[in-house]
């Protein structure tokens, strides 16, 4: 009986010493919390992608609070999310343009040339230190995935040495372009459906020696539409800046006689330019 | 003879591949047809081309003009006629530009210097000049221009000239036999280059595992300030740093120069060049090449006019014996691979290694098992392992503060790693990743 008495006593006697040590603790190291930013925290996706240029969706939150990010910096949210956050703080919600990353270069193994045997380290900054990686061509897409690396979605996928972005899945963090050593990838209105997936300003001769789907230049699309694709020198690309972008429809009625002018679906299933890959593989 | 005395850490490669050439005495290549001398060969500014399409040139005629300090003069190899300037596959990989002369057979073209036999009494000041208006660089490595080598900065103290001739390198002799055969220039060279930067202490470091050199430089330092200090048969011997520590015992800070241990190092075929261009007037045209590999018929070496294209070579050592797995310009350990036979002879090319494929095999790496070999040969004695598994996982910063850049990139880590991983591969890319966030 008196060692449980005694024990109580000193369990009592602990607690109420701690109790007020951490009530004291409470009262003078208190920092005050801003709610609003509790509340934008939560309305934000939560995923701490970083894609905003902030360390976290916490950080992005104090940031929007302080007014010196727009809710829309956050590109992984949707316009009504956006909106909720604009309503919450009481502050317009501006629509910036939602973006997307799409990798100019429909060159995978198949379809470009092999240059040289490359047996390095498979990151896309080395390969492009070694003699500019394995591919011919000088300006494509080095298929080593440092992009995919650093997606914090999981979007970019690589197959046959080509990367792929999954529409889906992109919200245009950009970081994929902040990466790549060849400038290959892009980021573009979302809802733009069709692209030339070339990257290399060189001649049309000199590209077709290295890649079957390379732009050459022809100026077919600039022909069918002047105002939706713009030349430079023999690299056509779509004017994201056009007032009507082209849709997939559009692709069939062009006709390119490279194929580098495709819908983002189509440059999914890249390999069935050659209908014989699958068979290969197996 | 003195101690024979080495760094700490490096490793000698089981087979050296060096009994292939070591007993081949130079051999002067013939004229061939063309010569591509690239213009961005050494390390620093390329220089700016002096000649034109059509022009004809003289042999010894200066083709191209040092762009600024840290560049050098570059002279036509053969009297003929420029073809112009073009792009050729450059030894780094890429692409680089190089000024195209078609020999025409003649030879013509007179040494355009005066020979200074009386070099003693020259200033340091006119000695330099003419090293800097030969065009001579660095001939082991990375073709630095010698006479910034030769500029001591205000302040800081040089007592010691070091030749290297440690030549560490499995496969290569070039330097080697130039040692064995010419050790008179050697010496000489060095002389000169120790009155420019007014040091009495020159010594040439060679390897042990190279007994006729020693010999042959030892006799022809008698009477000189010149001395030869055998050192070790361990890779790296011939890396700046660690040839500085073996024969002074001083160590280079982290990040530093030779000058701030009190040392100059210079190559024994750039000192023989000093003896070319000082005594007889000529500028730097030529250089020994060792063509070597399982996969060359008659190896050799080869004394090779800048510019010579890597088939030439090649042809001149009897041809191939098969498919070559890799070609190699330099040693197998720090030279680079190629992807072309068109690549030209530089200044700084000291071999040219056709390995059978057997020899160049493609390793897939296998996870670190922290046996901790990568540590023990470090002759920079960072630790390969850590540093790779942080620049695997990004983390650029970490492998900052492990001294990634005192990597010298000399590759022992990846020779002894049993798991076959890319370690210097990785350094490699790391110093290029931070040096770009500079």
């Amino acid at each position: 009986m008196e060692m449980i008495t005694g024990a109580l006593l000193l369990m009592g006697i602990t607690g109420t010493l701690l109790g007020v040590i951490i009530a004291l603790f409470a009262r003078f190291f208190k920092t005050d919390s801003d709610a609003r930013v509790e509340l934008v925290q939560e309305l934000l996706p939560g995923a701490n992608c970083g894609g905003c240029g902030k360390a976290g969706c916490a950080d992005f939150a104090k940031s929007v609070v302080a007014g010196e990010n727009p809710p829309s910096r956050c590109p992984v949210s949707s316009q009504e999310q956006i909106n909720a956050i604009a309503l919450a703080l009481g502050i317009s919600a501006d629509s910036g343009v939602r973006k997307r990353a799409v990798v100019r270069c429909g060159g995978d193994m198949l379809q470009t040339k092999e240059r040289l045997n490359y047996n390095g380290v498979c990151d896309c900054n080395a390969a492009a230190m070694v003699a500019g990686g394995p591919k011919g061509c000088r300006y494509g897409c080095l298929g080593m995935g440092s992009c995919a690396n650093v997606c914090p979605f999981g979007a970019i996928e690589i197959v046959n040495n080509l990367a792929l972005v999954h529409r889906e899945l992109c919200v245009g963090c950009g970081k994929c372009a902040e990466v790549c050593p060849r400038s290959v990838i892009a980021l573009v209105p979302a809802d733009a459906e069709i692209h030339v997936y070339c990257n290399s300003p060189e001649k049309g001769a000199e590209k077709r020696k290295q890649c079957k789907v390379g732009c050459i230049g022809c100026r077919k699309c600039a022909k069918y539409s002047p105002e939706q694709f713009v030349i430079s020198g023999t690299l056509a690309s779509v004017n994201y800046e056009a007032a009507s972008l082209p849709g997939e429809e559009d692709v069939e009625k062009i006709q390119c006689p490279t194929g580098a002018l495709l819908s983002a679906r189509e440059h999914h299933y890249i390999e069935t330019h050659d209908p014989n890959w699958k068979k290969e593989e197996k | 003879m003195s101690k024979i005395r080495s760094f700490k850490g490096g490793m000698h490669p089981e087979y050296d591949g060096k009994e292939l050439t070591a007993g081949c005495s130079v051999v002067d290549a013939p004229l061939f047809e063309k010569y591509y001398v690239i213009l961005a060969e050494n390390a620093g500014r390329p220089p700016k081309p002096c000649v034109a399409k059509g022009d004809k040139v003289c042999k010894y005629q200066q083709i191209a003009e040092a762009d600024g300090f840290v560049s050098a003069h570059l002279h036509a190899p053969v009297s003929g006629t420029v073809e112009g300037i073009v792009e050729v596959p450059g030894p780094m990989g890429g692409n680089v530009q190089a000024v195209v002369i078609a020999s025409d057979g003649e030879e013509r073209g007179e040494p355009p210097f005066e020979c200074w036999e009386n070099w003693q009494e020259k200033s340091g000041g006119e000695l330099m000049t003419r090293i800097r208006e030969a065009g001579i660089v660095g001939m082991g490595g990375a073709a630095f221009p010698s006479h910034v080598k030769l500029s001591v900065p205000p302040g800081k103290k040089v007592d010691t000239l070091i030749i290297n001739g440690a030549e560490c390198e499995p496969y290569l002799t070039a330097d080697h036999r130039l040692m064995a055969e010419l050790p008179r220039k050697i010496v000489i060279g060095a002389a000169i280059m120790g009155k420019i930067i007014n040091v009495s202490n020159i010594v040439i470091g060679v390897e042990e595992n190279k007994p006729d050199a020693i010999a042959a430089l030892e006799a022809a330092c008698a009477g000189t300030s010149v001395r030869v200090q055998v050192l070790a048969a361990r890779y790296p011997q011939g890396a700046e740093k660690q040839l500085i520590y073996a024969v002074t015992g001083r160590s280079v800070p982290s990040g530093g120069l030779p000058f701030d241990a009190g040392c100059v190092v210079q190559n024994t075929g750039s000192a023989a060049a000093v003896y070319d261009a000082v005594l007889l007037g000529i500028p730097l045209i030529e250089r020994v090449v060792t063509v070597s590999g399982e996969a060359v018929k008659r190896p050799g070496n080869f004394r090779l006019r800048i510019g010579t294209p890597v088939i030439e070579a090649v042809k001149l050592a009897g041809g191939i014996t098969e498919e070559p797995g890799k070609l190699i310009l330099g040693g197998p350990m720090m030279g680079f691979a190629q992807r072309s036979f068109d690549v030209p002879i530089a200044k700084n090319t000291s071999g040219v290694l056709l390995l059978p494929p057997g020899r160049a095999l493609n390793f897939s790496s296998a996870p670190c098992i922290r046996c901790g070999r990568c540590v023990e040969v470090c002759p920079m004695k960072l630790t390969p392992c850590l540093l790779c598994a942080a620049i695997e996982g990004g983390r650029f910063d970490l492998a900052l503060k492990g001294h990634v850049m005192d990597c010298l990139e000399c590759g022992a880590c990846a020779y002894v790693c049993p798991s076959r991983r890319p370690l210097v591969q990785q350094f490699r890319r790391a110093k290029s990743e931070l040096r770009k966030k500079k």
